[in-house]
């Protein structure tokens, strides 16, 4: 038995290295080796023209620049700017899903495209487009000028709402596209029972649709999360080129301040607390998904 | 008390229920039988309100049942799938329907405590669905359907789910049940043996229409229509004239024991009621043993017969004494021979 289990498994071994091998090797030389350089990089001091100044020695100091409150304050400003993007992306997020499978089949398929639409334009140009609606004398306050609701324009533009905007609207499709799969995949027999044992829909929704549907929003929400706590191109456009967000602020140390090693501090401890979010994600969607 | 009338239903061509008319009584157990397709689960869906007919009436009680929301519906359906929520455990399952209710938090526990005493399941209260038997996750949906105290339960293939052991077992259960909580039990069902054992009054469907209602005796001794006939326990149907000194002149085959008449017509006869025949006089069928069945306590014998186009079945007990390939006589009374009316049949 044993003996022709391991003759049977050899192509399957070969079939997999043949597989698997293109990627993992991507993967190896193109993450790994830049993460390793990167965890290299935060002992030593920075080097005067960027750059690493490896003759200078080793140092703990890079570390202890994140506890510095102006860097601090930054990353709970990010905290909360992701945070708060990700609500509101849930918010708006579960209606749309809900609403789009209830469609009859073929308006589905419609809607779903229409959700996605966004993607096929540059991000980049999406991200200006906004500065034409929000500035001072952009569509927006025009518009509401013209009808007199307001005097004077309104700052609109280089605030926080504005960059919380931004990122919503960037991200909104990930809320959407997992939250719907999960809608989706409810057992429309549940409903019924849930109909037929005296449920009203609202009750039928909180006791069965939502309760079915929490893996798919712990998903959309880290979908949404994980990027705009680390986007920095809406930030700098919307948010008017100060150091709003960790991700402005990791590439500043590494394009302006010229300071290497401190990027790579910053860059790590985005992404172990990344790590960190993932892991519990996996463990909450383990946990709600066991049944 | 629940009367059905004129309800149609289409499905863009296909006419799911068509014209049905039915009446159930107060602590009946009726059962809804036919083949798959037969609109047997749509007219279910209609009584537990998530399908609409297209037209027709249903009251129950007198009061008109379809413009009542299913929530609303003093009627509670157990799902063929069961249905059972699986992020709840099994007293939160059964709770649920009561909750809805508005009744007190105490009530509901005695209430649920006692349904699960009924259905023997007290040990398994906090056990998950997926914890569970096909058996045991049967009576949960049973007991959260019966916890409500419906005015009716509809049933939805109560037993399909189910393996044959736990089937017979759950079948007796289902009668004591019905008994005992004396609620009206429509269940819906494929299977004539099922519908047969458990049901006062069966109703055979075919094609969104009404064939025949009746007890399950008269349905199998005067089966009305081709279509019954077939359906109903095994039969051998033949066609052919009835003659007025009594006898069926099949063409071909000769004159087959059968009452008296005097039209063309159709005459079942059970394979019980045909027995091996010695050649000669006795018999009324010659053919030969095409294959042979063996159940344990009977044998079902296949027999081809020249000029019939369907080989006649003949139940003996035990095991046969005739081998495949042999050639053997066939016999029945004329009484075990019911003509099959076929008024308003549709052939």
């Amino acid at each position: 038995m044993a003996r022709r289990g391991k003759a049977a498994g050899r192509p399957h071994v070969r079939a997999r290295i043949v597989l698997l091998g293109p990627g993992l090797s991507y993967l190896a030389v193109l993450l790994l080796l830049p993460l390793a350089l990167l965890i290299g990089y935060t002992v030593f001091r920075r080097g005067r023209f960027g750059g690493i100044a490896y003759e200078d020695g080793s140092t703990g100091e890079n570390f202890a620049r994140l506890t510095d409150p102006l860097y601090a304050g930054v990353l709970t400003d990010s905290l909360r700017i992701a945070a708060v993007t990700t609500l509101l992306a849930l918010l708006l997020g579960y209606p749309t899903a809900y609403a789009i499978s209830r469609l009859p089949g073929r308006w589905r398929t419609v809607a779903l495209v229409l959700v996605v639409l966004p993607f096929w334009t540059n991000f980049l140009i999406r991200t200006y487009a906004w500065i034409v609606l929000l500035s001072t004398h952009g569509v927006v306050n025009s518009a509401l000028t013209g009808i007199g609701v307001i005097d004077r324009p309104l700052k609109l533009l280089y605030t926080e709402p504005a960059v919380v905007l931004g990122l919503l609207y960037a991200y909104l499709p990930l809320m959407v596209l997992p939250l719907y799969s999960a809608i989706e995949r409810v057992d429309p027999q549940l409903l019924e029972a849930s109909a037929d044992l005296g449920a009203r829909p609202a009750r039928t929704f909180w006791s069965v649709t939502l309760p079915h549907t929490l893996p798919g929003v712990l998903t959309g929400c880290v979908f949404v999360f994980v990027p705009s706590l680390g986007n920095f191109v809406v930030p700098e456009l919307l948010g008017g080129g100060r150091t709003v967000m960790v991700g402005n602020l990791i590439r500043d140390q590494f394009l302006t301040a010229r300071d290497w090693p401190f990027g790579s501090v910053l860059a790590l401890a985005l992404m172990a607390f990344l790590v960190l979010l993932l892991m519990a994600q996996a463990w909450a969607g383990r946990r709600l998904g066991g049944r | 008390m629940i009367r059905i009338h004129a309800v149609t239903r289409r499905f863009g061509e296909v006419t799911a229920l068509d014209g049905v008319s039915l009446e159930i009584e107060e602590g009946e157990f009726f059962a809804l039988l036919g083949p798959s397709g037969c609109g047997k689960t749509t007219l279910l869906r209609v009584l537990a309100g998530f399908e609409t007919p297209d037209s027709g009436t249903v009251t129950l009680d007198g009061q008109d049942l379809l413009g009542v929301p299913a929530h609303r519906r003093p009627v509670n359906l157990m799902f063929q799938s069961y249905a059972l929520f699986p992020h709840m455990n099994v007293e939160k399952n059964i709770a649920y329907g009561l909750a809805r209710e508005g009744l007190a938090r105490a009530e509901i526990g005695e209430r649920v405590a006692a349904v699960l005493a009924t259905v023997g399941l007290t040990a398994h209260a906090r056990r998950r669905p997926h914890q569970l038997s096909g058996g045991q996750r049967q009576r949960v949906a049973l007991a959260r359907a019966i916890v409500k105290r419906p005015r009716v339960l509809l049933l939805d293939e109560p037993l399909s789910a189910l393996d044959k052991q736990v089937r017979a077992e759950m079948q007796l259960e289902l009668k004591r049940l019905q008994h005992q909580v004396g609620i009206t039990f429509l269940v819906v069902t494929h299977d004539q043996e099922e519908a047969m054992s458990l049901a006062d009054r069966i109703a055979v469907l075919d094609r969104g229409r009404v064939q025949q209602v009746d007890t399950p005796v008269e349905l199998y001794r005067h089966p009305r229509g081709r279509f019954v006939a077939g359906f109903v326990g095994a039969n051998n149907v033949f066609s052919g004239r009835l003659l007025p000194s009594g006898g069926l002149d099949v063409p071909g085959v000769g004159v087959l024991p059968a009452p008296a008449g005097k039209a063309a017509g159709l005459v079942g006869v059970r394979p019980e009621s045909i027995r091996l025949a010695a050649q000669g006089a006795d018999a009324h069928l010659h053919g030969t043993v095409l294959d042979i069945s063996y159940f344990g306590g009977s044998s079902r014998i296949a027999v081809t017969v020249p000029g019939l186009d369907r080989p006649v079945l003949l139940t003996v007990p035990g095991p046969a004494t005739v081998t495949s390939g042999a050639r053997v006589a066939l016999s029945w009374d004329p009484e075990s021979a019911v003509l099959i009316e076929t008024t308003g049949d549709t052939p």
